[in-house]
């Protein structure tokens, strides 16, 4: 046979196959080990399958779960709110780039910066800085401002690529027939970028989420899920962390597929609109 | 596709009502351009102080090679490049620096850059909705449009759904919409295959004649130019070579770089003078009381009813000429035959400067 596969083919396969195992294999581990039994530990064999893990989590007699709840709902508050501003700054930032303007390389690259710089150290110095000002840090001010430092600088990248796709004769054609820019922006550029900003949203939630070194010394009293998590396990005794990661899981997947549907609910609406004008 | 007859164009031109005083100079110009240059960043001009005016529901074409400022001068026109110094007049007002939507003016883009988002129908409606028209009457209107470019069976499709040439249409509408008293045309046909560009070409004629208003196309086809225009202006390095009928540039091109990009023409040294002879005009016999010149055939392209002979002469200057089958083929040449190359002193064209 002429088109064989290559080698290539074979040996990247291979691995392809190798990172997902790496990736999924111990995640699967953490599945199956929450549904231990009664009696079982913190590591394989299983004694038995049960719920009993889940049961303690939402029964919620403390044995090891910690503030787990409350957690959980201060990083869906914050992650809700990271991700507007995300989006709302990321977008504006991303549209003034349609122009030079002077600056905007160093606006730019400063951005791409920060991205680089160790999170920990980030969340250290706005730590440090808010002690010189006398300011005690709180989550609805410097918790945010601490995330936005990691999500704008994605949420601009973003940004670039769709904008980057987009043919400024559209803008001209607007202007061309009398748009004023406001116009120009809600009938023109934001359904066509539509897609990309759902994805900013997405992107800024679920950076937040999962963010806890910047966070983490800026958030004030109340732990974030990764930093209840991350002071739960190391003093864990029983299979309920493994229940809190099976959930967790569930939650993220549930909040991408969502995310994904309304996506496709918009485009849909659109052609069901056009059908509609057909009749 | 059929062709509405009892469809009244008319009722589609923009409502003009110039006070007594104007009229007359109202009538005389829709478009005038007064020492317009055009510069980048204090670079070299794009445009270099070119004046220019347009008579009233003229087919003009901006033509030259790439490069050339036509395309910055159209995009001058429409508001959508700034003009660093000189004056545009449309209609007999001011709008130098009018933005593009209150200049009377519309373009159609190189790209069509119709909106991928929106139906033919609702790209058409645009302008109508940013001016808050209710949507029956906006879609009604825009129907209109669309079956003056023979489009209202495809009112509903998107834009990646039509061809070319329809997405061409769909744009003319939709520039048209706004009733502009000049539209402005960037190499409309140049991304549509020959077939369809002569075809496009007739039907942007026939609108505009219909509309009765100007439209400025640009393009670096020679051949759309004079077929389309009433007016052509050559353009070169950000300079106007010649403004005129096209008849007036093909028969008497201004200088050297008309006569050769207008195409047709050979630029002969001889006797000491630059003149310019259409190729149609040469023969490759001696002519008795006419100009010879010894020369090479190097190449012979059959075109139907005319064959198209490419000499060298004796300088090794490109020459050619353009004979009749008939004529041709009574003693066909060969490639490599040395003959005469030869024109009669009337056929002559002598440049002004």
């Amino acid at each position: 046979m002429l088109n064989r596969r290559p080698l290539s083919y074979y040996l990247l396969s291979a691995f392809f196959a190798l990172f997902l195992l790496f990736l999924y294999g111990p995640m699967l581990c953490v599945y199956i080990l929450s549904f231990q039994g009664p009696e079982g530990g913190m590591s394989f064999p299983m004694r038995g399958v049960s719920l009993v893990w889940f049961q303690t989590l939402f029964s919620a007699e403390g044995r090891g779960v910690g503030d787990i709840h409350n957690s959980f709902l201060r990083s869906i508050r914050l992650g809700l709110i990271v991700a507007l501003l995300t989006m709302l700054i990321g977008v504006a930032a991303g549209m003034s780039f349609r122009r030079r303007y002077p600056g905007a390389n160093f606006v730019f690259y400063s951005a791409i910066a920060s991205m680089v710089v160790p999170g920990i150290f980030v969340g250290f110095g706005i730590a440090l800085t808010l002690r010189l000002l006398g300011l005690r840090p709180d989550w609805w001010y410097s918790g945010i401002g601490a995330q936005l430092t990691w999500s704008l600088p994605f949420a601009m990248l973003i940004m670039f690529i769709i904008l980057g796709r987009l043919d400024k004769s559209y803008e001209e054609a607007a202007t061309d027939l009398g748009a004023s820019p406001a116009q120009r922006f809600q009938y023109v550029i934001l359904p066509l970028i539509l897609p990309g900003v759902v994805g900013i949203v997405m992107a800024g939630f679920t950076s937040s989420y999962e963010e806890s070194a910047r966070a983490g010394l800026n958030i004030g009293t109340g732990n974030t899920m990764p930093m209840e998590l991350t002071g739960l396990l190391g003093a864990a005794t029983t299979p309920v962390m493994f229940a809190v990661g099976t959930l967790t899981t569930l939650f993220m997947f549930t909040t991408v597929i969502a995310t994904l549907l309304v996506s496709a609910r918009l485009a849909r609406r659109r052609q069901l609109r056009l059908a509609a004008q057909h009749g | 596709m059929k062709i509405d007859t009892e469809f009244n164009a008319k009722k589609l031109v923009p409502d003009i009502d110039p006070s007594p005083a104007e009229a007359e100079a109202v009538n005389r110009y829709d478009v005038e351009l007064v020492a317009v240059s055009k510069s980048y960043d204090g670079d070299a001009r794009a445009v270099n102080e070119i004046s220019l005016r347009i008579p009233k529901a003229s087919y003009c074409c901006l033509l030259g090679p790439s490069g050339c400022g036509k395309t910055t001068t159209l995009r001058m026109l429409a508001g959508h490049e700034s003009v660093t110094e000189g004056d545009i007049l449309i209609h007999n007002r001011n709008v130098t620096d009018a933005l593009p939507s209150a200049r009377g003016t519309s373009m159609m883009f190189q790209s069509y850059a119709l909106f991928p988002h929106l139906s033919a129908l609702d790209n058409v409606a645009f302008s109508l909705k940013l001016r808050r028209v209710p949507k029956p009457e906006r879609q009604a209107r825009a129907m209109e449009f669309l079956r003056l470019v023979q489009m209202e069976e495809l009112a509903h499709r998107m834009p990646s759904q039509l061809s070319g040439g329809q997405q061409q249409r769909v744009a003319l509408a939709r520039s048209l919409i706004p009733r502009p008293k000049v539209l402005l045309l960037d190499e409309p046909l140049s991304a549509l295959d020959p077939f369809l560009r002569v075809l496009m070409r007739s039907e942007l004629k026939r609108i505009q004649t219909e509309l009765g208003i100007t439209f400025v196309h640009v393009t670096h086809s020679q051949e759309e130019a004079l077929a389309l225009s009433d007016m052509v202006v050559v353009m070169n390095g950000g300079r106007i070579m010649q403004a005129g009928t096209a008849r007036e540039v093909f028969e008497k091109p201004a200088n050297s770089f008309v006569a050769r990009f207008i195409g047709g023409h050979n630029v002969i040294e001889f006797e000491g003078r630059t003149v310019s002879v259409r190729a149609d005009k040469c023969r490759i016999v001696e002519a008795v009381g006419g100009r010879n010149i010894p020369a090479t055939i190097t190449g012979i392209e059959y075109q139907g009813p005319m064959v198209r002979i490419n000499l060298a002469g004796e300088a090794g200057q490109a020459l050619c000429a353009v004979i009749s089958d008939t004529r041709f083929f009574a003693d066909p040449p060969s490639v490599g035959e040395k003959v005469a190359f030869s024109w009669m002193p009337d056929d002559e064209w002598s440049f002004a400067a």
